[in-house]
């Protein structure tokens, strides 16, 4: 894909995810990331246009090697842009990172492996410099809600996979962000548990209204949890289509048997097809 | 005790008991083959003959200087020089092994703090990386033999002496392998854990204190355990260009002095019991301090 200078491309109709009425989280314009290999250049993100409004719960699925990681990582400022432009909450992703405007949910739960339970969720909260007693409330809170109160002493080897997860969720809510990054969050674990984990997920959204990004490559997930949902397709990564959901903030998973449900499936495996076929 | 705690107990002691008995034959008869020349020796000029082959045997397991002597006569010697003399005395074996153990575990703490101290300007600073390293490795290419009298003669003449001299050169030697450990120990973290550090936009500082000292603490006690032992043989070899004042290292070289062999392996063993001793508190150390961080293996 060319890219001039002064690229104003005129954002296909699909590739560009709008505002829907409500206050701008994130917004990303032509959004560049080429990483530099031995083997030539890897176009990781092409002309990204993407906004996601205040409460939004939006997915971003496709094959690996899409940039759907890449992307959720340039929101987080871990990664940097080679061109275009990104503001998270109106600043830089650099100054929000620097205001801690975010908690980040990585795909391994990395829970350091010297500190227990409730010494890992209060990680961020001893950077932050709070009080002890603000850290022991915003630590037996955010364990109530992940429902591990009764494994704060634990270590994490001592704990499931599923569980380690929630420990890793519990930690990134303890720095009380309104926007929440999670990156395949569920990837590594059983259906039974990843159902679980999602309607607890779900709940939790609904209950707090903060706005939740989430990558994953499984389109059940990702209609069942999402306001919103940006499909993307690999090399170079891009935005295929942007689906608007209108299933009820409040759904279980028997959702899954609707009608609605498998529309909006299909139309999601439609576009990962057409990615696919863009590609070949 | 239950019966499967004590067989467990037996098959742990069997292999060492195994092995130890296998050194004793080995010691004996290499004891017994060294020193029957010598023996043979003493028979031709007493003009006797036809000595038995259990004479002979006798014989060379309690010569006063042996080529090598045997175990007993070492462990007389040991208990000798331990037991039955008074601490401060200066043939006690007891204030021997004290000089070179205090020399050892001041080097060896020195060392240790070095060792860290360049391991974290190393990981947090690209031009020490690139400039250290290099010096590090090639400071342990030369002859600690060769050094060791400099650094003492050049101590010296600016006015430090006693202990510090000799525990130089066991922080050396002990520094090496603590600042090699610990560099790959703080750049051990995964890459997830740095992110979060990221993600939390905390100091460099708050990253080594929080991330990379932690996860570095069994590559820490991983190199002390070798830096310990190294720490010994720098303070023996220390004490040797000072004039075999004190310590074991004295007590080797006054040995050979006077062809006091039985002596000698004396300080030998003493030297390899206490090296012992050390790295087994330090494994004691890295099992408690691991336990209480969650990390036993």
């Amino acid at each position: 894909m060319p890219e001039t200078d002064q690229s104003v491309s005129p954002a296909k109709p699909l590739a560009s995810a709008t505002v829907a009425g409500n206050e701008c989280v994130i917004d990303a314009q032509n959004l560049s990331l080429t990483f530099e290999t031995g083997d030539g250049p890897v176009h990781a993100l092409s002309e990204v246009n993407l906004s996601v409004g205040a409460g939004d719960f939006v997915s971003f699925i496709g094959p690996s090697g899409c940039g759907k990681t890449t992307l959720l990582r340039v929101i987080a400022d871990l990664e940097q842009p080679t061109d275009g432009s990104i503001t998270v909450n109106g600043v830089s992703a650099h100054e929000a990172r620097l205001n801690r405007a975010y908690g980040y949910v990585f795909q391994a739960a990395s829970l350091y492996p010297w500190r227990n339970i409730a010494r890992n969720v209060a990680l961020p909260l001893e950077i932050m410099g709070l009080s002890r007693s603000e850290r022991r409330e915003r630590v037996q809170r955010n364990l109530e809600l992940v429902n591990l109160a009764g494994f704060a002493k634990k270590f994490p080897w001592q704990l499931s996979g599923g569980m380690q997860q929630r420990a890793s969720i519990a930690r990134a809510l303890a720095v009380e962000p309104a926007l929440l990054l999670m990156d395949e969050p569920f990837g590594a674990l059983d259906e039974i548990v990843r159902d679980h984990l999602n309607e607890q997920l779900l709940k939790l959204w609904d209950k707090t209204s903060k706005t939740v990004v989430f990558v994953t490559h499984s389109i059940p997930e990702a209609v069942f949890l999402s306001t919103r949902i940006v499909v993307m397709s690999p090399r170079p990564g891009r935005i295929i289509d942007v689906i608007d959901t209108s299933l009820p903030r409040d759904r279980d998973l028997d959702i899954r048997e609707t009608p609605e449900f498998l529309d909006i499936a299909h139309r999601v495996r439609e576009g990962l097809r057409q990615g696919h076929s863009y590609e070949g | 005790m239950r019966p499967g705690r004590l067989s467990q107990s037996y098959q742990r002691v069997w292999p060492v008991v195994v092995v130890l008995m296998v050194l004793l034959v080995v010691w004996y008869a290499s004891a017994v083959l060294l020193n029957t020349p010598f023996q043979r020796d003493i028979y031709q000029r007493a003009k006797l003959d036809n000595v038995s082959f259990t004479t002979l045997v006798g014989d060379t397991l309690n010569q006063e200087r042996p080529v090598l002597p045997a175990p007993h006569q070492v462990g007389q010697e040991i208990y000798k020089t331990t037991v039955q003399k008074k601490i401060t005395s200066k043939r006690s074996l007891v204030f021997h092994s004290w000089i070179t153990l205090s020399t050892a575990l001041l080097g060896f703490f020195l060392g240790t703090v070095l060792g860290v101290l360049l391991a974290v300007g190393i990981v947090h600073n690209r031009a020490l990386d690139k400039s250290l390293m290099p010096w590090i490795i090639a400071s342990q290419t030369i002859p600690i033999l060769a050094i060791a009298p400099m650094i003492i003669v050049v101590l010296n003449s600016v006015g430090i002496q006693g202990l510090l001299p000799k525990a130089f050169i066991s922080t050396y030697l002990s520094f090496f392998p603590v600042a090699v450990g610990m560099v790959k120990g703080l750049r051990s973290p995964d890459s997830s854990h740095i992110d979060l550090m990221h993600t939390y936009s905390a100091s460099a500082w708050q990253t080594l204190w929080k991330l990379r000292l932690p996860a570095s603490v069994p590559y820490l006690f991983t190199s002390m355990k070798i830096a310990i032992a190294i720490s010994m043989v720098g303070a023996i070899v220390g004490e040797l260009p000072t004039g075999a004042v004190a310590g074991l290292g004295a007590r080797l070289l006054a040995g050979s002095y006077y062809g006091q062999t039985v002596q000698i392996w004396s300080a030998l063993v003493m030297a390899s019991i206490l090296a012992a001793s050390l790295v087994a508190l330090v494994s004691m150390a890295n099992r408690l301090v691991l336990d209480r961080m969650g990390m036993a293996k």
